[in-house]
């Protein structure tokens, strides 16, 4: 890039701030030399300062893989463990500028247990530089680096055949490569493949044509980058904005900000709120500190609008003529991000644009080979695997498939407990069955059920251990209350999964499930006006947890039996601790799956120490 | 309005929206400038829904201080400043202790009492990504465990613009709406908007002595003069504002922002040179960051 002198500098600033900015990402196969080639393209755009330069034959000396020579690969692995171990761990945002345009670039790394951070990359890219060793070829990790580039929805690929100069410039090699490469390309949406022999470490065909690649016509990998073609990529659709936040600072003035995500707007437009449908117009367009025409696309407004219409944050405004589906349920492509399996029935939080719902995966359709494609067969997913689920949310949401809107299409899972960002995934489509089944409206309500019963529908939850007492004393309370006329109904653990669970198992995903219906099931008997009893051992915490949240505040009432696992296992007195020791019994409870004991129930009985009636007492109290 | 101005107003929108406690951290270097100057649009008519904090380490630059409160007068937001009490009453000076030690005492720890004080649970910051490497890797929304830790082996990923907000009690998170932005962005976007900056970034005739082969400014009395060594007149100006014993001043003659711009970019050297920090050891500001440092 061109530097200015004094006189100039306006005419300068204007032009940098006129340029087009086109982020991009690259990736490919550990070694394959990606730090080095963007170090390359910092150096050749002088977007390199004397100091740093300095530093780099410094750090050369220390930590250099290049002998005499500049690594240039230290310009960009910045954390001392790559530095170190000679590998790019996370993804780093680098900044350089040609004439025509400014880029971003984010280099990601090529292991596969990175997936996620180069997923992270390729979600903000328009474009992917795909390197390739020249003397290897098209490599496994190629196929799943192209594979989740296609999938994050880039189109324009650059494949850059590298360390041309170990091969002798062959074109034959690079011919072969880029065949290969082509066949395997054919099945994904790329709108353009530009092939590029390269090398990083000499610079032929970075900036300038190289003198040892004379059968190559094509351009250099910085003139395609200026000149590639990114108005497909940006077309635009119909008006929508999610609604970010809503600006009040007096009576007189009610603004609504966020970010355009598609189309334009102008005062006067007749705009739609969803999921409510209400319409109104717009007054007015702020941009900044003062009001404008119109604005598009990419722009961060506030609008105003002609009537006093309920707007919130999370709703999206949109063209009324124009106007997205709006679902519960939906199809997506998820990337599985978290050290934690993915198991469909556990909740999390799901935030698609400005909205944060409750979801669930409600089936796993197949999980990807992110190597091969080949669709499998999978329960649950784990770290960087990737899959076609269906998803059910909470709430309805404002959506378009992610091949037409990037904004409204992605969306991130959030774990519940530990608030780590779990999945990251991109609608297909909404499935029908939401808008087929419509609640039905009844009269006859949960209130008038309970009156008729003169109690108050609860549900307690007894969680504990096996063998712990559970059983014991939720049959002992039940006497109680039947004793007593109120009406009970005691769903237990054993007799449960005979019926409604006997197809489920005693893997996660299958105690997941049997969580799941029992809850659903006492919340229609507390709806029928019941006193439920639930005795379950019940061991993960986002269960019980997921079930509480199916009841009204002080409806569902928390109770763990806490009897040490010793006291447990010395009672055995359905055999099964010994059974677990022997390994005859796999997944047991407190042998080798975890319980993890609630840290706030309502009520905590220690039966080791109390006597069962004791116990019973405590619970019966908080029911009188 | 351009992709990066209006990038950053959706991250200062979206961090206000979800945050219980936010605050915005006021250094009243350029960044800082550009940093304020987007919130007030991100929020305009309102003020800012968030205060400034500025962690006074006591050697700022006067002209600092006149700009500083300048702008909080003309923003109507509120401004919380923090001295670290034990710093002050143990007299740390950089010119004794050090610039290891005072910035670890009046910068790093100062700022983790502040936050500790007052419970902010999102923390406004204004660093970029293109002023140093580990800052090139470093979150939008950057977690912090409790004690501020920041670990960089296990930050979210953060895709498209979904930025998560949710933390547990003792967490916090940094946010960096400017961290796609170049220096060039930050002088370019200051020339355009108009931008209020402290004086000492344009030329002028100021006091100063050579230390080290760098010109150090001679701000108050504080300066130690050695036997003999008296403070010399030069044009000069500065390329980055912090305590002023540890920020060199280079000699120029750009007294417009014009041409200190076209000067900084003809200048084929980084910003941070004039910082005495960065170059302690290698991956000296990956560890400052890991400890709690901006």
């Amino acid at each position: 890039m061109s530097t200015p002198h004094t006189q100039d500098i306006t005419g300068f600033l204007h032009s940098q701030r006129n340029k087009e900015t086109l982020r991009f990402i690259t990736c490919g196969s550990v070694d394959d030399g990606k730090s080095t080639l963007i170090g390359r393209l910092l150096y050749e755009s002088k977007s390199i300062f004397d100091d740093q330069l300095e530093a780099l034959a410094s750090d050369s000396r220390q930590y250099g893989t290049q002998g005499e020579k500049m690594d240039l690969a230290l310009l960009v692995d910045g954390l001392q463990a790559e530095r170190e171990q000679g590998i790019t761990i996370d993804v780093a945002y680098r900044f350089f500028a040609t004439d025509r345009r400014r880029y971003i670039v984010a280099d990601t790394p090529g292991h596969e247990q990175y997936t996620r951070n180069m997923a992270t990359g390729a979600s903000t890219a328009e474009l992917a530089v795909i390197l390739i060793d020249a003397r290897k070829g098209v490599l496994t990790q190629t196929r799943r680096h192209s594979r989740i580039v296609a999938m994050m929805g880039i189109r324009q690929v650059v494949l850059a055949v590298n360390k041309m100069d170990l091969v002798g410039f062959d074109e034959a090699v690079f011919n072969t490569i880029v065949a290969d490469y082509r066949s395997f390309a054919a099945g994904f949406e790329f709108a353009g493949i530009q092939a590029i022999p390269v090398s990083g470490l000499d610079g032929d065909n970075v900036l300038q044509p190289s003198a040892h690649t004379p059968w190559y016509s094509g351009p250099s990998l910085l003139a395609h980058l200026d000149t590639v073609d990114l108005s497909a990529a940006r077309a635009r659709g119909a008006f929508r904005m999610p609604l970010q936040w809503v600006n009040r600072p007096n009576l007189d003035f009610r603004g609504f900000c966020g970010r355009v995500a598609e189309g334009a707007v102008r005062p006067g437009d007749a705009v739609r709120v969803l999921p409510s449908g209400v319409q109104t117009r717009v007054k007015a367009v702020i941009d900044g500190f003062g009001e404008v025409d119109s604005a598009h696309a990419g722009d961060a407004i506030t609008l105003t609008l002609a009537d006093e219409v309920d707007v919130s944050r999370g709703d999206v405004l949109v063209a009324a003529d124009a106007a997205p589906e709006v679902a519960d349920q939906f199809e997506a492509k998820l990337l599985w991000m978290s050290g934690h399996a993915l198991t469909p029935g556990r909740q999390y939080l799901m935030k698609l644009a400005c909205k944060e719902v409750t979801a669930t995966v409600t089936g796993i359709k197949y999980r990807e080979d992110v190597n091969t494609g080949a669709h499998l067969a999978a329960r649950t997913l784990g770290l960087n695997e990737i899959a076609t689920v269906n998803l059910s949310t909470s709430a309805p949401l404002v959506f378009e498939p992610y091949g037409v809107n990037r904004a409204l299409g992605s969306f991130i899972l959030i774990d519940k407990l530990t608030f780590e960002t779990a999945g990251a995934g991109m609608i297909d489509f909404a499935l029908r069955r939401a808008s087929n089944i419509h609640w039905q409206a009844l009269e006859i309500d949960k209130a008038s059920r309970a009156a008729q019963k003169h109690q108050a529908p609860r549900c307690v939850w007894f969680t504990g251990l096996s063998g712990s007492g559970k059983s014991t004393i939720a049959n002992l309370l039940e006497k109680r209350l039947h004793a007593e006329g109120r009406h009970t109904y005691v769903l237990d653990g054993d007799n449960v999964r005979h019926g409604l669970n006997r197809d489920l198992g005693f893997i996660e995903a299958d105690r997941v499930e049997n969580i799941r219906r029992v809850a659903e099931v006492a919340r229609l008997m507390v709806d029928a006006g019941l006193i439920v009893l639930v005795s379950f051992i019940s061991p993960f915490r986002t269960e019980r947890r997921m079930a509480r949240d199916l009841f009204a505040a002080g409806e569902f009432i928390e109770v763990f039996i806490d009897t040490p696992l010793e006291v447990c296992e010395q009672r055995d007195v359905k055999g099964l601790y010994a059974k677990a020791r022997r390994g005859e019994l796999k997944n047991f409870t407190g042998i080798d799956s975890i319980y993890e004991a609630p840290e706030t129930p309502e009520i905590r009985l220690q039966p080791a120490k109390d006597s069962a009636q004791a116990c019973v007492e405590l619970v019966w109290r908080t029911l009188r | 309005m351009t992709p990066l101005e209006s990038e950053s107003i959706e991250i200062i929108r979206e961090a206000a929206a979800t945050a219980i406690k936010p605050v915005m951290m006021y250094s009243i270097g350029k960044d800082s400038s550009v940093m304020l100057h987007l919130a007030r649009k991100a929020f305009y008519p309102a003020p800012p829904p968030f205060p400034l904090l500025h962690v006074d380490t006591g050697w700022k630059f006067r002209a600092m201080y006149a700009h500083r409160d300048r702008m909080v007068a003309e923003s109507g937001m509120r401004l919380i400043t923090h001295t670290n009490p034990e710093g002050l009453a143990a007299g740390i000076n950089p010119f004794i202790h050090g610039s290891n030690y005072h910035t670890d005492v009046m910068k790093t720890q100062a700022l983790k009492q502040a936050l500790d004080a007052h419970g902010f649970d999102v923390v406004f910051g204004g660093a970029r990504r293109d002023e140093e490497k580990s800052r090139a890797k470093e979150r939008v929304f950057s977690f912090r465990a409790p004690g501020h830790r920041w670990d960089p082996k296990a930050q979210r990923p953060e895709l498209w613009n979904l930025y998560n907000t949710h933390i547990h009690a003792g967490e916090s998170i940094r946010v960096f709406p400017i961290s796609n932005w170049t220096e060039l962005d930050v002088w370019q976007y200051i020339l355009q908007e108009n931008i209020p900056i402290v004086p000492l970034y344009l030329a002028a005739e100021r006091p100063v002595v050579q230390r080290g082969g760098q010109w150090i400014m001679v701000d108050d009395e504080r300066f130690p003069f050695a036997p003999g060594e008296q403070a010399v007149m030069k044009r000069v100006r500065f390329r980055t504002l912090g305590c002023w014993p540890l920020t060199a001043a280079i000699e120029s003659d750009a007294d417009t922002l014009e041409a200190a711009i076209a000067e900084i970019f003809n200048a084929r050297s980084s910003e941070r040179e004039g910082r005495l920090i960065d170059s302690d050891a290698p991956g000296s500001m990956e560890k400052k960051k890991q400890e709690g440092y901006f």
